[in-house]
Parts: C-alpha cells; structure tokens; sequence
C-alpha cells in the first residue's frame, strides 16, 4: 500500500509540474508581449518597458516560471495586472462561496444518483424503474444553465420560495439568507450531476447483482433485492467512488457557468470575469488551483479505492 | 462485423433510432436554414417584440422582435459546425495519441500514456477559458478546446484497444505475411478500432453541443451576430422573469440534440459489442459527460 502510495504521489507531483508548465506556456509564452495586451496599441515604450519591469516580464522564461512555481509554493499567487490585490487573498475570499457551493452540489448530486440509480436497477424490467432511467438519460443532456433557469422560472419567478439571482452583502454573517441564496444553484448543478452519475450506479448495481457472492446469498433464501443490499452494495461503493474525481470536475465546471446564471461572487465568476478581463497573472493562478484541485482528489480518490478494495489489498 | 449490421442494430432498438433521427434532423434543419428560414433571424421587428407562439410566429418572438423559430434553425448551423469542427480535431488528437501511445518504444509509450491520464485532469471549460483570456473567445476557440479535451479522452479510451489488437493473431499473421507496419496499421488496426472510437465520437459531439452553449452564454463563443442556441439563452435570460416560455425553446433544443448523440453513442456500443449478449447489460464505458461544459 505504501508502495503505491508512493508512486501515485510521485504521479501527482509530476502531474501538477505538467499541468503548471502547461498554463505557463499558453498564458506567457503563446500570447507573445503580454506588456502589449495590458498596455493596448496606444501605449509608449516607457509604459511597456514600466509594466514588463512590474511584471518581471524582462527576465528570462525560465526564471519567471521558477519564481511562478516558488511563489505557489510558499502561498503567493501574484498580484492582479489591473486592480493589484494579490491572488491568493481574493481567492480564498471567493471560496467563501463557491467551497459551500461545491460541497453543497456534491451531497445533492449523491442523494440523487444513489438511491435512485439502485431503484432503477433493481426494478429495470418495471415501468417506475425503465421511467427512472429515461429521466435520468433526459437530464442528464440538459444544459445546466438552462436547468438552472427552469428552476428560477418556478422556484424564484412563479412561486417566489427563494432569491432568484445575488448573494447576501454580508456574507456568511447572515448565515439564512446565504443559504438561501446557494439552494437554488445547488440543487441546479446537483441535480444535473446527480443525473450523470445516477447513470453509472444503475450498471454498477446491475453488475454486482450478477456477482457470485450476491448470487449465492440469493440462493440461500434472501430475496434477489436483500441479498443486493446487505451483500452487493459494498461493491457499488466501490465502484461508484471510482468515478467521483470526475464528478468533481464536473460540479466545479458547473459552478463557474451557475455563478454566471446567479450572479454569485464565487470563483467561477471571478474566472469568467478575468478571463474576459486578459487578466493573465490572475486567470493563470487560478487555472492552476482549479486543475490542481482536480488532480488532488483523482490521487485521493484512488487511495481510498485502493485501501477499500480487498482485492487489491490481498494483491500485494 | 460488417458495417450493415451495426447499422441495422443501431436502427433496431428504439434509442438508438431516435438519435439518428435527432442528429439527421439537426444536420437537415442546418442545411435548409443555410437557404430558408420562416423569417429573417436577424430581422428586427419592434412592434412584434415579445409576441406569443401563434400564426406568423410559431414559437414567439425575443425583445426585439427576432423570430425565435429562425434563430433556432440558423442557430443548429453553429451547432453542427462545431460538433463537426470538434469531431475532426479529436479524431486527428485521438489517434495520433492513441497510436502514439500504444506503437512505439516502451518509455515514449508510457510517457504518452502519463501524459494522457494527466491531460484529462482539464476540463474542456478551462481549457477553452485559457486559450480565450490570450486570444478572446470565439467558435473557432471551443472547436480547438473540445477538439483538444475529447481528443485526450479518445486517446484513452483507444489506446488500450489498440494494445490489444495489436496483440491479435491476425495482426501477427499479417506481420508475418510480408505487411509493413503501416499497410498493417491501415488494414487491421484501424478497422478494429473503429468501433471504440466512433462510439467515443458521438459521444464527443454530445459534449461539443453543451460546451458551445455553455461558452456562447458565458461570451466566450459564437459572436454577437452569428445565431447561437447558446447566445439566444443568454438574451432571453434576462428577460427570464417576464418573459419565462421563451427561454424554453432553445433549452429544449440543445437538450433534444445532446439527448440524440448520447443515445446514438449508447445504441452503436450496444451495436458493435461483440461480448453483449441479448438481454444482458453492456459492460463498456459510460459515456463521460461530465467532461462537460
């Protein structure tokens, strides 16, 4: 196991090194004089040659990517190119939204594809359960932007529940009206995803129910559904926990176009924002958290396999 | 097994027709919009802004006065441009990385293999937000980036294919008969893959047709001139609290269109597992929508 352990943290660091020096490349290198991009065409040699120096953009590639990386390294990610608040600050302030956002999706995404992508398993020859999985297949090839605004049309619009765009100015000071503010992109991006995922635990379900094991406890005298739960599911889990890195992926994708559709000042808006913006340096640190993110829990996702797995574990 | 009888499976079974259905309809809608739409889309008509689906205007028209039903048709062309667009590029990134992966000498295999299962870790999103804040976003943008991203995961998904075909007694035997390597790659290996990758292609496309809307409504799409099912959201948004029915329609249509290439993709897996048995359930992959948009 620590063997492993090992060589998937080796496969991490290496991964986040290419993911860096990937950014890097398109960001600083590809656009050409990144001076002239901030300055526009009008700008003279003395305000190109100000910003290249603010910047650091007068010294070599190589140096640049070195004080990139050992910036991240002891927690600084530059400073924005037209406001100059640094990075990190303004990120973690937009964490304050988008973490609970994320985590708040994830829970829904998992309420929903969990018990449902079972049922629909277990009951696949039964109109309710063929009925689950075609709701599910429909869903899940909804655009989520446009999931989110059938929501606010009932939800905010028609029957005025919750708030159709915005978050509270105070914050998490006012802890309801935050909460509120977050149920419906939520429920938006958790639902959608939920439904991608619903998907894989119905045939994860279906296979484990042909499992020897489950076959066996079926033929002991439980029911084919008994000896599923108490026998087969172990073996959905692990399946299921399999794909989570790339839920992830696809909850933090969500939130960047919710953010946009609900007006909330999380990350993925700031990105939207700097992206359109050129702010490099920021769009730049926050590629890397956002991709770095997905790589650390793809490493995370297949150390709790590994260790669930006992097959794996009697390998060694 | 020969081309007909996927074909004929694909139209057996009842999603699989309605996807080819879906797809041939979008293809033909963008095809006739190129030469006829009920009205102009671009034609803005103030006094009929916000009119209801009725006579003269089947679905309605926007704030101002555009035709929703012609902006829907002319809107499928930028659609199947781009499901298009992004389907060649990822089949060139695919199987240069597939081959690249699977047929040459063992450390650039594994180095391509490494490569591979790091580059899925982006999102086809970031990626086309990253070569937008250098270039501006545009189609051309989310052509390059699903191409790039789906390419990456056809890679994968075709490289181990690949590794064991090449593995196969015929390709020995054709080694063995005189073929160089690449009359082999033609004559063997890239029919025998064929099916994996078409499956993962159609899939693609479903991926390229939600990230075009997703990157058109953030502004990093289609421009503000050209039709888009994705722009058309972003318009009618905000005017979403008065006016709820019209943001249905081009909802609808991206999910009809993504719903027809999922089901298209699901039904050729079906058609073209030789292992898949009636009745039993398929074991292949599912199809990776959340590298979505």
């Amino acid at each position: 196991m620590i063997r492993y352990a090992l060589t998937r943290l080796a496969l991490l660091v290496l991964g986040l090194f290419v993911a860096s020096a990937l950014i890097f490349t398109t960001l600083r290198i590809l656009p050409g004089d990144i001076a002239q991009l901030i300055a526009g065409v009008n700008s003279t040699p003395e305000q190109l040659a100000g910003i290249r120096e603010r910047l650091g953009l007068d010294r070599p590639l190589p140096v640049q990517y070195g004080e990139w990386i050992g910036g991240i390294l002891t927690g600084d990610l530059g400073r924005s190119q037209l406001t100059g608040t640094p990075v990190v600050s303004e990120l973690l302030q937009k964490a304050e939204v988008t973490v609970p956002l994320g985590i708040l999706s994830f829970v829904i995404a998992l309420l929903v594809a969990l018990p449902f992508g079972v049922y629909a398993a277990v009951r696949r020859h039964r109109p309710d359960g063929v009925a689950v999985s075609v709701g599910a297949q429909a869903l899940a090839a909804v655009p989520v932007v446009w999931a989110g605004m059938m929501l606010v049309v009932v939800f905010a619009v028609t029957l005025g529940w919750l708030p159709a765009q915005g978050f509270p100015r105070a914050g998490w000071a006012d802890p309801a009206a935050a909460f509120r503010a977050l149920v419906l992109p939520a429920v938006t991006i958790g639902v959608v995803e939920g439904a991608v995922l619903l998907r894989f635990v119905r045939s994860a379900t279906l296979q484990a129910m042909g499992q020897e094991f489950v076959r066996t406890a079926a033929a002991k005298g439980l029911t084919r559904t008994q000896a599923l739960l108490r026998h087969g599911l172990p073996s959905v889990g692990l399946s299921v926990v399999t794909v989570l890195g790339v839920q992830v992926a696809g909850i933090m994708v969500g939130a960047v176009v919710i953010e946009q559709l609900f007006s909330l000042p999380g990350i993925g808006r700031m990105l939207v924002e700097d992206t359109g913006n050129r702010d490099l340096v920021k769009v730049q640190g926050e590629l890397l958290v956002l991709t770095g993110l997905v790589l650390v829990i793809g490493f995370l996702v297949d150390l709790v396999h590994r260790l669930l797995d006992p097959r794996q574990r009697e390998a060694e | 097994m020969r081309r007909a009888q996927w074909a004929a499976r694909v139209w057996a079974s009842g999603p699989g027709r309605f996807g080819v259905i879906v797809v041939l309809a979008i293809t033909v809608t963008a095809i006739v919009s190129l030469l006829w739409t009920p009205l102009d889309p671009q034609r803005v008509d103030i006094a009929n802004r916000w009119a209801g689906p009725g006579a003269g205007h089947l679905l309605g028209t926007d704030g101002s006065g555009r035709d929703i039903l012609s902006l829907l048709m002319a809107g499928a062309r930028t659609t199947v441009l781009v499901a298009v667009g992004a389907g060649v590029i990822a089949t060139v990134i695919g199987l240069v990385l597939a081959a690249l992966g699977a047929l040459t000498p063992r450390p650039v295999r594994e180095g391509v293999t490494v490569l591979v299962d790091i580059l899925i870790a982006f999102p086809v999103l970031l990626i086309a937000m990253m070569i937008s804040a250098v270039w501006g976003g545009s189609l051309l943008v989310v052509i390059a980036s699903v191409g790039i991203g789906f390419g990456v995961n056809i890679a994968r998904v075709t490289r181990p294919e690949l590794r064991r075909i090449l593995r196969s007694d015929f390709v020995l035997a054709g080694r063995a008969s005189g073929l160089t390597p690449s009359q082999n790659l033609w004559r063997h290996l890239l029919p025998n893959v064929a099916p994996v990758f078409i499956v993962q292609l159609s899939w693609g496309m479903a991926v390229a047709v939600l990230a075009e809307a997703g990157l058109s409504y953030l502004g990093f799409g289609a421009p503000l001139t050209q039709p888009s099912w994705g722009l058309l959201l972003a318009d009618l948004q905000r005017f979403i609290s008065v006016h709820p029915l019209s943001v249905l329609w081009p909802g609808l249509a991206i999910t009809l269109t993504v719903l027809g290439f999922n089901l298209l993709g699901d039904a050729l897996r079906d058609a073209t597992d030789p292992t898949l048995s009636r009745g039993s359930e398929p074991r292949g992959t599912e199809p990776p929508a959340a590298v979505t948009a």
